[in-house]
């Protein structure tokens, strides 16, 4: 079986969010960046188990992003994996990332397609969702279960209020979130290994972008918290009703 | 014509459809034409009535083939309604199946699209969104390229409007692909309020020592008809379980009221909560960063504030 895990580079959790050039780009000044929480912990390892339960899964991994997304796709071929592609393009689009991956996938006639439930960036949520349109195969989103017999996958996935389960045959795209793996820290081993594992860098094709960013905006500060007394939650009440009016 | 996607669920409309029906109706008025809705399956809902939250027409199909849920089928034929019907926005709810379906039904259009809008879009030149990005850490505006344009929308960043009004109802013909997936189980869970639709929130995290602690949290939530949430190493250390997990790595949720109780209100437990129209805090360490983003804060003991709280709204109600 082979399995494609999408790679994306996101800003560290706690990386200072500000804009640079009239409001127009992220700044990236002194940003540490990460692989996508749910690109690592939860496709990328689910994928490296998927391996372990039978040696001749073959994983690539994928991420669309210039030279600087390097040091991400290194990290993530040290926790696991064979091989990664780099198309060597940046952009804000989701189509246009969606069609480079879907692009690699048709060549590369994986079984098994997995992406995050989103990026922590752009938390747009949409390669997964677009990637089953643009192959026509089986998509299940926010999967936090998925186990694997023969061609048939068991998947979990979260609904309001609770948990749908469902099968399908492979070929699929599926997006993950939490539960469908432990997060892992990659080791020596897998970092040396990681050096010496194939690396491809592929061009971009050619694709029109349905979208611009046209600026970016922080949010109004908050005025201050209010203090209210420990003794007095009677006060607290009333602000709720009267001022806040939410209860 | 702004066409809305409505979703249902055990033949019932879920609460989010409310919201983008009346985002639907405002962004058609702007437009200055019709917004009509579309629903797949059968519902025990009253059609006709949705008329009130601005919709002149209700499509529905209710074969067989789209009685549940599968994303594949879903894509396929909401394109086909939004082609056939001459749909020039889509909108949905960028909720769990939302966001399984807009992007897929916005490649099959060769639309552009923008989910998680949190305001009407401008189309005094152009169209652009506005959505929030970085986990609720600022906002982009997106301006859409395509003719035809998907916008799915934050759950609880609009509103609900209502107005007077019936919407006629039409079955819509279209091609049924067959099914791309088998559903074996739904398990809901039972008496709860879903995370995602609660007005309100009760909150709480490491503060609180342990799971038997977490009985004075679901007295406030029944009090309040709040739903009950956590933080991540609350969930981690299987406390509570992972479904209540907010945050960057787990539900991100915008109710009206959001209660935290024994949370030091990491940036990452922040990510996840920061949309909420009012935050209450309620810490015992007067440094804890929560705080800072908080609309009301109480400085003290857990134990004891949150049992006088649930009182003080009990005598209220009582005295309303
Ligand atoms: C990549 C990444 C992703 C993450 N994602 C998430 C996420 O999605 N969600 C999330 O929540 N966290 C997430 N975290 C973890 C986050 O950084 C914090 O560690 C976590 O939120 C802390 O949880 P807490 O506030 O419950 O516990 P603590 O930080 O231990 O805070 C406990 C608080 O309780 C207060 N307290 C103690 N006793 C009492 C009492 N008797 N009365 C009142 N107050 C009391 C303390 O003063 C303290 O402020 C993530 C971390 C990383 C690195």
């Amino acid at each position: 079986m082979k399995v494609l895990v999408c790679i994306s580079k996101t800003p560290d959790t706690t990386a200072k969010i500000a804009f640079t050039e009239g409001n127009t780009k992220f700044d990236e000044n002194g940003v540490q960046w990460i692989i996508n929480p749910y690109d690592e912990w939860y496709s990328l390892v689910r994928a490296i188990e998927l391996k372990e339960q039978d040696a001749t899964t073959i994983i690539h991994l994928v991420t669309v992003g210039a030279a600087d997304s390097e040091p991400i796709i290194r990290k993530a071929l040290a926790l696991g994996g064979d091989e990664a592609i780099r198309v060597n393009i940046n952009s804000n689009d989701s189509f246009e990332v969606a069609s480079q991956i879907a692009a690699i996938a048709k060549e590369g006639a994986y079984d098994l397609i997995f992406t995050g439930k989103e990026t922590i960036d752009y938390n747009s949520a949409c390669i997964g969702s677009m990637l089953s349109a643009l192959l026509d195969m089986p998509f299940v989103s926010s999967a936090n279960h998925f186990e694997l017999a023969g061609n048939t996958a068991k998947i979990k996935r979260e609904i309001e209020g609770g948990e749908e389960t469902c099968e399908l045959n492979l070929p699929a795209v599926i997006s993950c979130q939490k539960g469908m793996a432990e997060q892992r820290i990659p080791n020596m081993r897998g970092i040396m290994a990681a050096r010496t594992k194939p690396l491809k860098i592929v061009e971009p094709i050619s694709v029109t972008a349905t979208t611009t960013i046209k600026n970016f905006e922080l949010p109004a500060a908050k005025t201050g918290v209010k203090l209210v007394d420990a003794n007095n939650m009677d006060e607290l009440v009333r602000l709720l009703k009267e001022e806040a009016k939410v209860i | 014509m702004v066409l809305v996607f409505i979703d249902q669920a055990e033949k019932q409309i879920k609460k989010s459809a409310f919201e983008v029906l009346s985002y639907g109706a405002a962004l058609a008025k702007q437009l200055g034409c019709a917004a009509e809705a579309l629903v797949l399956g059968n519902v025990n809902d009253d059609l006709a009535a949705l008329g009130k939250y601005g919709v002149t027409k209700v499509h529905q199909v209710s074969s067989e083939g789209v009685q549940h849920f599968d994303a594949k089928v879903y894509t396929h034929v909401i394109a086909a309604a939004a082609q056939k019907t001459g749909a020039s926005v889509i909108i949905f709810a960028h909720s769990i199946n939302g966001k399984a379906i807009a992007p897929a039904v916005a490649v099959k259009l060769g639309a552009g699209i923008v989910t998680g809008a949190s305001a009407l879009p401008k189309t005094d030149a152009g169209f652009t969104v506005t959505k929030t990005v970085f986990s609720g850490k600022a906002f982009a505006s997106i301006q859409i390229e395509t003719p035809i344009k998907v916008v799915a929308l934050n759950q609880n960043s609009f509103g609900v409007f209502t107005q007077e009004g019936n919407a006629t109802v039409e079955a819509i013909d279209v091609a049924i692909p067959s099914p791309s997936i088998k559903i074996t189980a739904t398990e809901l869970v039972k008496g709860e309020i879903p995370l995602t639709e609660a007005n309100i929130v009760v909150s709480a995290g490491r503060g609180l020592k342990g799971p038997e602690n977490w009985g004075m949290i679901e007295t406030l939530a029944k009090t309040l008809g709040a739903a009950t949430a956590c933080s991540r190493p609350v969930s981690d250390s299987d406390w509570r379980p992972h479904h209540e997990h907010v945050g960057q790595t787990g539900l991100q949720i915008a109710p009206n009221l959001y209660i935290a109780v024994g949370i030091s209100g990491a940036i990452q437990h922040l990510a996840g909560v920061n949309r909420s129209k009012t935050i209450v805090v309620i810490n015992k360490d007067p440094e804890a960063p929560f705080f800072k983003a908080a609309d009301y804060g109480v400085i003290g003991d857990a134990f004891e504030i949150v049992p006088a709280l649930n009182e003080a709204i009990l005598k209220s109600k009582a005295g309303a």
